[in-house]
């Protein structure tokens, strides 16, 4: 149900970058207006999510530890990066999480055996399928810039010839759409296939799946089936890129579903689970050091807090106190005259 | 409110900002035109008909896959010329054919190649035609 849904508001998407091109004419909205907003929205969007999370406190050390942390008995070998101490340790452990995905390196497969017997797997097709999705997608995404740098930078065009290094065909095939696509269709089947996560996968993750295949799908029919003229696209880009904005005659409706889905998906970044790309550098449980036999932390909230002590309490209602039989502490001064009379 | 951490996270946030705004302040938004391919040389000058191969909107999007074709088929096939569309026959070769017409490889084929960042391998073999007054004393 959720797959459907996702998939038919990717399509749906597609579908309305073609109508509002081919029928509406509206070129300029979706060349130009759109992607400006998307890019708006993104930045925007991003600040917020990053100051946000920087402003809630994380006052004491919370690592998950996956080993020994720091012994004062020298026989005992502390675990650096499994259990940082030190804000060394915390960069190496942050850069292979960054880096290596280290702690899905670690996922393993759990099995309830014959008899009760629980076993466990070595699973390592998800860490291999998100390291070749992810670095697939950083190289695609850094080989954009030719479109929005002129003249193209020599890095650029030396990862492009990196990426085509097979040299088939022409245009060139280049490796990381290929390694993008059958990464991401692995994702997309893992999520299908494996019962229990099929279960908690929700409408947002199809849909972040899909958009990035259909943006990956449009971006390869405009080099090798349906070329298109990359040269007006390269003007309409540097359009954008300089505040000159134009929309060359020409141009392939493909290439304005690819850019209309490039807005969504950007538009869409800071509002969704994709925010993981910021978020991975300020979780608690990564990027603290696990130091909390050798440093004081302090709460920051810890403020003087208004309290009402009892005393006080008696003080303003002893009145209603005694009316209702209450026990009080000191009694009421009338009544004691009344007593002494 | 308070921002904890405000210096790594502040620092970390503007060079992300920074890069994914690179080509905003990379070109200080001064127009950069767009090429210009040439198609004045004396080769295509003195032609009656002024036609390419195959139409020009499909030689501005594939004319490598024409080239790719017709390398494939001069290597394996030995077939070495090729009729266009309109029934003109052409040999199937970069410098016999397309740099007959096309002698200004700097003012035609670079310009648009340069400007999307593109190094065609064509030239690590084939040699681009020396310009007019180079043949003349040849």
């Amino acid at each position: 149900m959720g797959m459907k849904f996702a998939l038919g508001v990717v399509l749906g998407l597609a579908l309305a970058a073609i109508v509002g091109v081919k029928v509406l004419g509206l070129q300029y909205v979706f060349g130009v207006v759109i992607p400006y907003a998307a890019l708006g929205t993104f930045l925007i969007g991003f600040i917020y999510r990053i100051i946000d999370w920087a402003r809630s406190p994380v006052p004491f050390r919370i690592p998950t530890t996956a080993g020994q942390q720091y012994t004062s008995l020298t026989w005992i070998k502390p675990s650096k990066f499994d259990s940082p101490y030190t804000k060394l340790g915390v960069v190496g452990r942050m850069a292979l999480e960054i880096l290596l995905f280290r702690s899905l390196f670690r996922n393993t497969k759990m099995q309830l055996r014959e008899g009760g017997k629980l076993t466990y797997h070595w699973e390592k097709w998800l860490w291999l399928a998100a390291l070749a999705f992810h670095y697939s997608f950083l190289i695609i995404f850094l080989r954009h810039f030719r479109f929005f740098a002129d003249p193209v930078p020599g890095i650029i065009q030396w990862l492009e010839n990196a990426d085509t290094f097979f040299e088939m065909g022409l245009p060139g095939i280049l490796l990381s759409d290929f390694v993008l696509v059958v990464a991401a269709t692995y994702l997309f089947i893992r999520r299908v296939v494996i019962p229990q996560v099929k279960y908690v996968s929700l409408p947002a993750d199809y849909f972040v799946l899909f958009l990035i295949l259909a943006i990956a799908i449009t971006g390869m029919l405009m080099r090798y089936i349906w070329r298109v003229d990359i040269v007006s696209i390269k003007q309409l880009t540097m359009g954008l890129v300089t505040f000159h904005p134009t929309v060359p005659k020409g141009i392939s409706v493909l290439f304005f579903v690819h850019l209309f889905l490039v807005s969504i998906l950007f538009a869409y970044f800071p509002f969704s689970k994709l925010v993981h790309m910021g978020g991975i550098f300020l979780s608690p449980t990564r990027n603290l050091p696990n130091n909390s036999r050798m440093v004081l932390h302090v709460n920051p909230w810890d403020y003087p807090v208004k309290v009402h002590t009892y005393e006080e309490y008696e003080e303003e209602f002893r009145e209603k106190m005694v009316e209702a039989g209450l026990p009080v502490e000191k009694p009421l001064e009338g009544m004691e005259e009344d007593k002494a009379e | 409110m308070k921002i904890y951490d405000a210096k790594p996270i502040l620092i970390g946030l503007l060079i992300f900002v920074g890069f994914v705004s690179m080509p905003f302040w990379l070109h200080g938004g001064k127009v950069s035109p767009p090429p210009d391919p040439k198609l004045d040389t004396p080769a295509i000058q003195i032609l009656e008909k002024k036609e390419c191969v195959a139409s020009k909107e499909y030689m501005r999007t594939s004319h490598m896959v024409i080239l790719n074709d017709w390398r494939t088929q001069a290597v394996r096939n030995s077939k070495r010329f090729y009729v266009t569309a309109g029934g003109a026959n052409y040999p199937a070769s970069l410098q016999r054919a397309c740099m007959k017409c096309h002698s200004n490889k700097a003012q035609f084929c670079d310009t648009c190649h340069n400007y999307i960042g593109l190094a065609p391998y064509c030239w690590d073999c084939h040699l681009p035609p020396k310009q007019e007054t180079a043949q003349a004393t040849k």
